[in-house]
């Protein structure tokens, strides 16, 4: 069925925009004719996004996905004036509101592009031919002698051309051709598809002009701090505010109600400071005195939950996978190895804390935000204020780093909150201590690997056992396993191993957990390859030569694919042929084996598919006498299918290297009695220039595949190809993050 | 009453003078190129110039400004881009771009002290800037690039 309609001969936007402006949208619902489409399929996903040319030729792109840094709110308008054959610098960019007629907004799981690609081709390609046919019709010439430059439609025989903006008006009246009408672009044709563009933004960004979720502003905003419980759940029993009300600027104090769980995105509670500007309300919080009631989390310890997790994963759990018998594997004695990983909570840190301006009046509520998912504010301060979703208008400021944070609007909904006792706008400033003791934490993680070794070095059965809090438990109180994480990266081993379970253990929540880049890829890829690793040692074999036995002939993995995953799992066969090929390109690119490794001087390697990408990586490390590492090099090749933007690839890449070098060597959130330990950058630490990988080179591997994921992927490889590499300089094996915990020398 | 430049254009402030500037050109002034970032001089988000020398401005109060001149990323260019903004673009340095106006400001600073630096010498002039993006690598080649055109 056809589902791109010219909205504007139907006058949908009536009003929206001027008059003859030609506009085009894609599976524009909730809409009245479209009724039929929705019932017969309910679960059909629907995306939209709209373009919009103006007389004096401007052209405007709806970008429907958020900002943080991914490139997909270039990436995406570039495809449609790609297939349109825009002039891009003539492009427009429009950020959406939250409003489920765009469908799915949240900009998580790196899938703005794999999921959006070809509807914006399909958007891009139907305004071209229905420019064309104008054009045609003005001339009276047939269509097919009509072609496009950017910008222009073009009859070469009469060298006569229109530009887009002459001919929008009249393409504003014409019916929408069916899909099977519209031609795509063959690839090399693709003007802007696959080759280097810079950020739309950039020009804004390096000028300070950009506007990012803390430069939001209302007209009579007030701002506010607010004092959260320590612990997860804690109420207020009682506060004495008068020290806070004599700081100068401060207006008055409010209170927040602390949520009912499951805590969902529901704020926190507390008390706010409210303040004629940030300094003030920061000021007057510090002089708040708050009595909190308790909390059953105030149980947590983050030490003592480890011996507790890791005594879980040396139990049977929950099988996830299983291949052959590793039992009976195990049970015919031979040489058996085990290992033991664990891994910290981390904090997301996002160099913007969380922020937010929102404005209550007459029922409805206004709100600028860095969200990944205004939707999510929507039905959040929906549910929160006792609002209808519809009566929340949710903008989209750039995001100032998210990493998975700022899918979850707590403090959208803070704002809003605050907004509706006072009567005016709110602008709700966390400040670095409260980003990093109240996030939604990316969780601990215990894994216990047991493999049995053939003669020839190479294992015949390998258990994998993981246990950690899940992010399910954000919506469930009683969620204990993680069933959604199986997926990254657990259930689904690309080994050639005639036995193999994997299996997950139960674990409970006493802190917020949420995703963070690449999620639970992480312990997952930390695990499997460091274990990969040392059985490549214990079989005396190089490290590469032994990862590509392990991955086995080319082949396509079965795996089991719940209902919802089947056509993903069609498109995105786990093809062995492709992890190969990334791993060959790296240990090419990086000159593996030609430098021995060895007295402080070693190479790491690591494999991993996440997000249906490929990457490999080699971490070349040094680590002088006292123990100190430098990391020299970082080489990965990346095989993500059909490019749009190539340098915003390597870009991610390069900083998925920096990102996993801070988690790997510094990073680490710890909680006693249920109070997180760090609260800003002097003890929860990052890489800086003078400790990042000096140099970061990666190699992107030619392909026509569908699209995949680019955000996260380059995370999980880093810091097993690391931990390896300190292994070959100097043999020891780190079985916990991150590196700062062992002492080398 | 302090009274001191922004951006070349005279200001005076007589409220709470322990205030930190960065609040002051954020919230009051209007400056917001400038970022909040940690409070603690631990990032570098909120890096501008008095006299010409980076200071992190979430650490400088009010106070201490009377007389002196302040520059901020609004202020650094009269005349569209300053050659390092410049090699900012060329590189495509930036990914979400938050920490960028202050990893700017710290590296103009810098080259007006060091016009030919070497690696290390960047390294150790940016390592008060955080990124957690992670684009360490093109801030240090732009620098690089910046110095050649400076020249």
């Amino acid at each position: 069925m056809n589902n791109i309609q010219n909205v504007s001969r139907r006058g949908f936007l009536k009003g929206a925009v001027a008059a003859g402006t030609f506009v085009l949208g894609a599976r524009l619902v909730p809409e009245p004719l479209w009724a039929d489409i929705l019932n017969d399929a309910p679960d059909l996903f629907q995306p939209g996004i709209f373009l919009s040319i103006a007389s004096d030729g401007t052209i405007t792109i709806v970008a429907h996905r958020s900002e943080m840094g991914c490139g997909s709110r270039t990436a995406l308008p570039l495809v449609v004036a790609d297939e349109l054959d825009a002039d891009w610098s003539k492009v427009k960019i429009d950020q959406a509101i939250g409003d489920a007629k765009y469908g799915d907004q949240d900009t998580d799981g790196s899938h703005s592009v794999r999921s959006f690609f070809d509807q914006m081709r399909q958007v891009g390609a139907t305004g071209r031919v229905m420019l064309i046919t104008a054009a045609a019709r003005k001339w009276r010439v047939a269509e097919k002698e009509c072609t496009t430059e950017p910008g222009f439609v073009v009859h070469k025989a009469s060298a006569r051309k229109l530009s887009y903006g002459e001919l929008s008006a009249a393409a504003a009246k014409l019916r929408v051709p069916r899909k099977e009408d519209v031609p795509l672009k063959s690839r090399s044709e693709w003007r802007y598809i696959g080759k280097d563009n810079a950020l739309f933004d950039l020009p804004d960004i390096v000028t300070g002009k950009a506007t990012f979720g803390m430069d939001a502003k209302m007209p009579g905003m007030v701002y506010a701090s607010i004092e959260h419980p320590p612990v997860l759940g804690q109420k207020i029993k009682s506060y004495d505010d008068k020290a806070a009300l004599k700081v100068r600027g401060v207006k008055q104090t409010l209170t927040i109600e602390t949520f009912k769980p499951p805590h969902h995105f529901q704020p926190l509670g507390g008390v706010a400071v409210i303040a004629d500007d940030t300094w003030a309300a920061f000021q007057g919080r510090k002089a708040l005195k708050v009595n909190w009631d308790t909390s059953p989390n105030a149980v947590y310890n983050s030490d003592q939950f480890r011996k507790t997790l890791e005594s879980t994963a040396r139990q049977p759990g929950k099988v996830v996978r299983n291949v052959g018998d590793v039992d009976a594997e195990f049970a015919k004695g031979g040489k058996i190895i085990e290992a033991e990983f664990y891994a910290p909570h981390l904090a997301h840190a996002s160099m913007e804390p969380p922020v937010a301006v929102a404005e209550y009046r007459d029922g409805k509520v206004l709100a600028w935000a860095p969200t990944q998912s205004p939707q999510a504010v929507q039905e959040t301060i929906a549910s929160v204020l006792g609002v209808k979703k519809e009566d929340v208008t949710c903008h989209v400021t750039l995001l100032g780093g998210a990493f998975g944070r700022k899918s979850k609007p707590d403090q959208v909904a803070e704002a809003a909150v605050l907004s509706k006792q006072l009567g005016k706008p709110v602008k709700v400033v966390w400040t670095r201590e409260d980003d990093i003791q109240f996030d939604f934490f990316h969780s601990v993680a215990a894994m216990y690997m047991k493999a049995a070794v053939g003669p020839d070095g190479k294992p015949t059965a390998w258990l994998q056992r993981t246990a950690y809090p899940p992010i399910g438990s954000t919506f469930d109180v009683n969620a204990k396993y993680a069933d959604d994480e199986m997926g990254l990266g657990w259930n689904n081993l690309p080994f050639d191993i005639p036995n193999h379970r994997a299996e997950n253990g139960p674990a409970d929540a006493h802190v917020r957990i949420g995703w963070l880049r690449s999620v639970a890829n992480i312990y997952h890829a930390f695990a499997i390859h460091s274990f990969a690793d040392e059985l490549a040692n214990a079989a005396n074999k190089d490290s590469v030569q032994y990862l590509l036995e392990l991955i086995g002939p080319p082949r396509i993995v079965p795996l089991k694919a719940e209902p919802d995953e089947q056509e993903e799992q069609k498109r995105y066969p786990l093809d062995t042929a492709r992890l190969r090929r990334v791993v060959e390109m790296v240990a090419e690119k990086s000159g593996w084996g030609k430098s021995p490794s060895g007295k402080g001087h070693g190479f790491g390697v690591a494999a991993h598919r996440a997000f249906l990408t490929y990457v490999a990586t080699v971490v070349e490390v040094e680590v002088d006498e006292k123990g100190q590492v430098q990391i020299p090099n970082v080489w990965t090749a990346v095989d993500t299918g059909t490019v749009v933007a190539p340098d915003n690839v390597r870009n991610q890449i390069e900083g998925a290297a920096n990102f996993g070098a801070s988690l790997a060597l510094l990073s680490e959130i710890t909680v006693t009695n249920g109070v997180v330990n760090q609260s800003n950058f002097n003890d929860y630490e990052l890489v800086r220039m003078n400790s990042a990988p000096k140099h970061t080179s990666v190699y992107i591997v030619e392909s026509d595949a569908p699209p995949a994921g680019v955000g996260e992927p380059g995370v999980p490889p880093f810091a097993p190809a690391f931990y390896n590499a300190i292994h070959a300089a100097t043999g020891k094996r780190i079985r916990e993050m991150p590196l700062s915990k062992t002492q080398l020398v | 009453m302090i009274r001191f430049t922004v951006n070349g254009t005279e200001r005076t402030y007589d409220g709470d003078p322990e205030m930190p500037l960065l609040w002051y050109l954020r919230d009051i002034a209007g400056f917001t190129g400038t970022k909040f970032g940690c409070g603690m001089s631990l990032c570098g988000a909120c890096t501008v110039h008095q006299n010409g020398e980076a200071v992190r401005s979430c650490s400088v109060a009010m106070k201490e400004l009377e007389g002196t001149s302040i520059t901020t990323i609004e202020g650094i260019s009269a005349t569209g881009l300053h050659p390092v903004q410049k090699a900012w673009m060329e590189i495509k340095v930036p990914q979400c771009g938050y920490c960028q106006t202050g990893q700017i400001m710290q590296a103009i600073a810098f080259l007006r002290q060091n016009h030919n630096p070497s690696d290390q010498q960047i390294d150790e002039a940016m390592s008060g800037n955080l990124c957690r993006c992670g684009t360490y690598q093109r801030i240090r080649a732009a620098i690089h690039q910046a110095a050649k055109e400076m020249a």
